[in-house]
């Protein structure tokens, strides 16, 4: 394992003491939970509060995205792992005005109860909670357990979305509907072609042969939905957005955001061509691209692979994707 | 022989418990890395260990399952922080209720705490999760109730059902949780939660056990 560390059991610890310290501009941690990253925006005017929380070693995500007309607060978990109730909760009090916390996390069955037993805390305090859980990975189950899904790099689109209607003076109610629309118009899928090693762990949990991809792999190594030989970025776009389309939720003269993430260590330059690969395939179907992101967004560890999220727009999304926002992650 | 233990200065039930999930870390990481990131030995060894220098040499049973219950929820997050802190904190309020500890009332904890975590995770049996060696292991301590055994002969029965529960875990597809995106592939290997499960309610009745013969 080659890394650059202190302790393999402290990194996260490590990691948020450098990102506080580059990053004081934008945000600061809780004063008594550390694993508590709050907005320095957090309260310039009264609104919705907008928190995430996930587990580390996806970096930029979770905390890249605190910041303002984003997330509020974001709860930081050990690597892979989900955040504490306690830090779910601390985030929660932290960002409360009264109208209420939309706490808009990923389906994963940690994050699931950790999140749950906040609320209950949160209640004791009279804070109204309510949530909207990602399942854009069309890989992690078939259509008609679509609850099952989980999510990947399409949280991205909710956290923006979700931040930015909390901006322009949304009720609760509203910002919740708003972002599980994003999210219901949103599709990813992701391709794997090397491992990722936790530190603590000291090796990889799983393998892909050399010359092979993992294809529907998920945010932790998760195994997709088939093992292929590597081919070309042409045959990957054409794979990956096959498998998005067949979920019947785009047609033919859509309008569309795409993200493309890299998972780790895929170079840039092979997230752009994969990039030019997918926007001569959406053209052919007369798909618009409004607006495309690429980069590592939503990344494991040092994995090799990347994911494509594509968001059906209208007009509401549009504007909410539009509105600038101040964040590490995403600009 | 007691049927009886009482709570007063019985914290060292729950110390074994936590010097038991100590030594076997390594193992329930290797086992959780067959099916899952391969951290869970790691994780319960962390929380586990936190709870240890929480818990005051002396104090109650009760008290120290209370202390190790909270620890693992506050602290430690994952899936297993709120699974076990609901667990040992369902356990410790049924069984404070009362001085002494009879093997009635050790259902009425042992039910609370299987109750608790349905009620959180949803999960059920043939899941292949720890309700897979929980779920047996009441089942078989009931039955022995019912069968007029000691308390002593109850937690021999628990024990057994804890074990072959957890042995059934391995011939199961994984229906919740990070193994269920296994789907066939999780089939041949024992469910790291179901291991921690058993370990935990196999340390207990044996500490149990020991604390009635004396």
């Amino acid at each position: 394992m080659q890394r650059i560390i202190n302790n393999p059991n402290l990194v996260v610890e490590d990691m948020l003491k450098g990102y506080e310290k580059s990053h004081s501009d934008i945000i600061h941690s809780d004063e008594n939970n550390p694993r508590v990253i709050i907005s320095n925006s957090v309260k310039e005017k009264k609104k919705v509060g907008i928190i995430t929380g996930g587990g580390s070693g996806h970096e930029p995500a979770f905390l890249g995205y605190c910041g303002r007309n984003m997330v509020d607060a974001v709860a930081v978990g050990e690597i892979f792992s989900s955040p504490t109730a306690k830090s779910f909760y601390d985030c929660i009090r932290a960002v409360d005005q009264g109208m209420g916390v939309a706490c808009l996390y990923g389906n994963y069955a940690g994050d699931n109860m950790n999140v749950k037993m906040a609320i209950e805390l949160a209640e004791d305090d009279e804070i109204e909670v309510k949530t909207v859980v990602a399942n854009d990975d069309v890989a992690s189950a078939p259509k008609n357990e679509i609850d099952k899904r989980r999510g990947v790099a399409g949280e991205i689109f909710m956290w923006k979305v979700g931040g930015a209607k909390s901006n322009m003076g949304a009720t609760l109610d509203e910002v919740i509907k708003t972002t599980q629309k994003a999210i219901n118009n949103t599709r990813s899928i992701g391709v794997g072609l090397s491992p990722c090693t936790i530190p603590a762990n000291g090796k990889p949990n799983f393998m892909i042969e050399p010359g092979t991809m993992e294809f529907g792999i998920g945010h932790h190594g998760e195994p997709g939905i088939s093992v292929k030989k590597l081919s070309t970025a042409k045959d990957i776009a054409s794979n990956m957005v096959e498998i998005i389309y067949n979920d019947s939720l785009f047609e033919n003269g859509d309008e569309v955001s795409v993200l493309i993430s890299g998972l780790g260590s895929t170079p840039l330059m092979e997230q752009y061509i994969l990039f030019d690969e997918v926007a001569k395939i959406l053209e052919e179907k007369n798909i618009t691209i409004y607006k495309a992101y690429i980069g590592n967004y939503f990344t494991s560890l040092e994995m090799n692979g990347l994911t494509l999220t594509i968001m059906k727009l209208d007009e509401e999304l549009k504007e909410c994707l539009d509105m600038p926002v101040d964040t590490v992650g995403f600009k | 022989m007691k049927d009886y233990i009482y709570d007063n200065n019985n914290s060292w039930i729950v110390l074994d418990i936590i010097e038991q999930i100590h030594l076997n870390s390594s193992y329930l990481s290797e086992i959780d890395g067959a099916t899952g990131d391969g951290d869970h030995g790691v994780n319960m060894d962390k929380g586990f260990m936190l709870a240890k220098e929480k818990i005051p040499l002396d104090s109650n049973f009760t008290e120290a399952l209370k202390i190790l219950g909270r620890t693992l929820v506050m602290d430690i997050g994952g899936s297993m922080g709120p699974i076990y802190g609901t667990f040992f904190s369902k356990l410790s309020r049924t069984l404070k209720s009362k001085e002494e500890i009879d093997k009635y009332l050790f259902l009425d904890a042992l039910k609370n705490a299987n109750q608790g975590l349905l009620d959180l995770a949803g999960a059920k049996v043939g899941d292949k999760t720890l309700i897979d060696t929980l779920y047996p292991a009441i089942l078989s301590y009931e039955n022995a109730i019912n069968n007029n055994l000691t308390f002593y002969q109850c937690l021999y029965e628990m024990k057994q059902g804890a074990k072959s529960g957890m042995e059934s875990t391995k011939d199961m597809v994984a229906k919740i949780g990070r193994a269920s995106r296994l789907g066939e592939r999780s089939k041949g290997y024992l469910d790291a939660g179901a291991t921690s499960c058993f370990i935990i309610l196999d340390t207990m009745a044996n500490s149990i056990q020991k604390e009635l013969a004396k």
